[in-house]
């Protein structure tokens, strides 16, 4: 815990107003980050330990009557020093962009892909941010809140479905 | 004659009539050979995916150039699902996640939600859930290694394999009635008790399991074709596993030491003792015997659990969390009356959000729930280890052979209901 909190105060005092809050979230610690630091603020993690990026969790925060309507939940893990880490970015509605974190880890490559795919997060950078789990046809975004739970979509097209090898 | 002779025949071999038009015709046709990319799909109903999904490949001869994995194949909605479900009736969905190992899912789930309504289970229901995870551990790793060795070309082993897996499968019948889909543990507890004679059937059970690695590791250690195969092919190096989200044996092949269960002891993992095998070149040799090394800790972590099993009761004494006894729901009106409010308005956890994560044979299962206070769940995010052991899988095949694609494929123990949910 200690070890955790010398990160956190690091990430203050190099970053001031980049995290917005901190919270305790039934032992976890959660930091929720201003978007337009998010970048520096996980370069910075990363260094400073935070090697493995288990998951990247989209929220439609609709009904929960928070600030935004969306979040971006970022899962960090320190493989040296045990600990756990999560960031929470706040997106609005109007302007869903954010930077992509493909460039620090693998792992978000296919993680920013279902985000984008369930909620339309527009992560800027990334090499290819196409759907993933649902076809291409398909319209909308499942996850969201006001997407209705019985609301089936066919995919019909014989349209080209040769991926584009070279972005991939 | 021997091998180097075949490769570089002497002047004594040659017939002189032949072989001069031979190498004239391999120079030229090396120069002038018109060759053009190849573009093939594997998948997406294929044998030797293990599950739906699709990878295009460019061919440069018959080595890979450039793939794209293509998954969602078998996308169910299931976390769209659970949204307009209560908390308990999550449960069988988690059941379809890895169906290779339902049980260890159900304990993922109930395990994070236990966390976030602050409960601590029985110390029984805590032993019971230790066995039962070992025992889908040895299950899942059975499946896995044996499909990877008959992609492999080695039938046999599938037999072996599948003998063992039979009989935990009969024993985990006679304690849950379900061969697949077990839906055995619920939220502050277990459906039910152990039933009579489990202890001995479970071990009778796994004594097979030792005979059958044996046999198994017999045949393939040491077996040239085996080590050709899997030697040297999809080597993932420690830093590119950590950097993928690679977890699990997978993650322990490339060499780094990291196990959620020495890690961050959940349900007393710290007071057995056991070791965490680790592979040395993260290739598919290692990772089919790191998670065949597993299996003999596994044994080891039943063997201890079984003879600490406590008595007491399995479940807690929670009317919010946990349904009365039926005998007391037909007999007493508080009973009832506490049946009937569980059953409309389910389990109702304090608003907040948990992440909770628990070593399931695959790597790291985390459940990331959000709750607003009510009976129904506000969003269940899964992290399936198998999503981001898939998106290596790019990493890996590319430069490699066709026939290669087969034998990582299935080393990642790739399972499509948790990849695509």
């Amino acid at each position: 815990m200690e070890k955790l909190n010398n990160i956190i105060d690091k990430i203050k005092e190099k970053h001031v107003d980049a995290i917005e809050d901190t919270a305790d979230s039934f032992g976890d610690v959660v930091l929720t980050i201003a978007r337009k630091n998010i970048h520096d603020v996980l370069v910075d993690l990363k260094d400073a330990g935070f090697d493995l990026l288990l998951d990247i969790a989209g929220v439609d925060a609709l009904n929960l009557g928070r600030k935004e309507r969306f979040e971006v939940v970022y899962n960090l893990y320190s493989l040296s020093q045990d600990l756990r880490l999560r960031l929470r970015v706040n997106v609005p509605e109007d302007d869903m962009n954010l930077p992509s974190a493909t460039d620090l880890w693998e792992s978000a490559n296919w993680a920013e892909r279902e985000a984008y795919d369930m909620f339309g997060f527009n992560f800027e950078g990334h090499p290819n941010l196409a759907r993933i789990l649902c076809h291409r046809e398909f319209v909308g975004h499942a996850l969201r809140k006001d997407y209705p739970v019985m609301k089936g979509q066919w995919a019909t097209g014989t349209a080209d479905l040769r991926p584009d090898l070279e972005n991939e | 004659m021997d091998q180097e002779n075949l490769d570089n025949p002497t002047s004594a071999d040659k017939d002189p009539t032949i072989t001069s038009e031979i190498e004239i015709a391999d120079e030229t046709s090396l120069e002038d050979l018109d060759t053009e990319p190849m573009y093939i799909n594997i998948g997406p109903t294929h044998p030797a995916t293990h599950g739906t999904f699709r990878v295009f490949c460019r061919l440069d001869g018959e080595k890979i150039d450039r793939a794209a994995v293509e998954i969602g194949y078998l996308h169910r909605g299931f976390e769209k699902m659970v949204e307009s479900k209560n908390y308990a009736q999550v449960i069988p969905y988690t059941d379809r996640l890895n169906y290779c190992s339902a049980l260890s899912n159900n304990v993922g789930y109930t395990k994070a939600m236990e966390r976030m309504l602050g409960v601590t289970i029985t110390p029984r229901t805590e032993i019971i859930r230790v066995i039962i995870c070992e025992v889908q551990r040895i299950m899942d790793h059975l499946i896995c290694v044996c499909a990877n060795l008959v992609d492999v070309g080695a039938l046999t082993n599938f037999w072996y394999f599948f003998n063992a897996r039979e009989k935990l499968n009969d024993v985990l019948e006679a304690l849950t009635g379900a061969r697949l889909t077990y839906s055995y543990v619920r939220i502050g507890g277990l459906a039910w008790d152990l039933p009579e004679g489990f202890e001995e059937n479970v071990r009778a059970a796994l004594s097979l399991v030792p005979k059958a690695i044996k046999d198994v590791t017999g045949l393939v250690k040491k077996n040239r074709i085996f080590i050709d195969r899997t030697r040297d092919v999809g080597v993932m190096t420690p830093e590119d596993a950590v950097s993928f989200g690679f977890t699990g044996p997978c993650l322990r092949a490339s060499g780094v030491n990291h196990d959620l269960r020495k890690k961050h002891p959940y349900y007393h993992y710290d007071e057995f003792d056991f070791d965490v095998p680790l592979g040395e070149n993260g290739d598919c040799y290692d990772r089919i015997f790191v998670r065949i090394e597993e299996m003999h800790q596994s044994l080891r972590i039943i063997e201890q659990a079984l003879k600490i099993l406590p008595g007491g009761p399995i479940n807690i004494d929670d009317k919010n969390i946990v349904l009365p006894e039926k005998d007391n729901v037909h007999s007493s009106m508080e009973a009832l009356i506490n049946h009937f409010k569980l059953i409309i308005e389910g389990i109702q956890p304090p608003p907040g959000e948990i992440y909770d994560a628990t070593e399931t044979p695959n790597g790291e299962l985390g459940f990331y729930i959000i709750s607003d206070g009510s009976g129904h769940p506000y969003r269940i995010k899964v992290r399936p280890p198998c999503f981001y052991l898939m998106n290596g899988l790019k990493h890996l095949i590319e430069g490699h052979m066709v026939a290669d694609i087969v034998a990582i494929l299935a080393g990642l123990n790739i399972i499509a209901g948790e990849l695509d949910r």
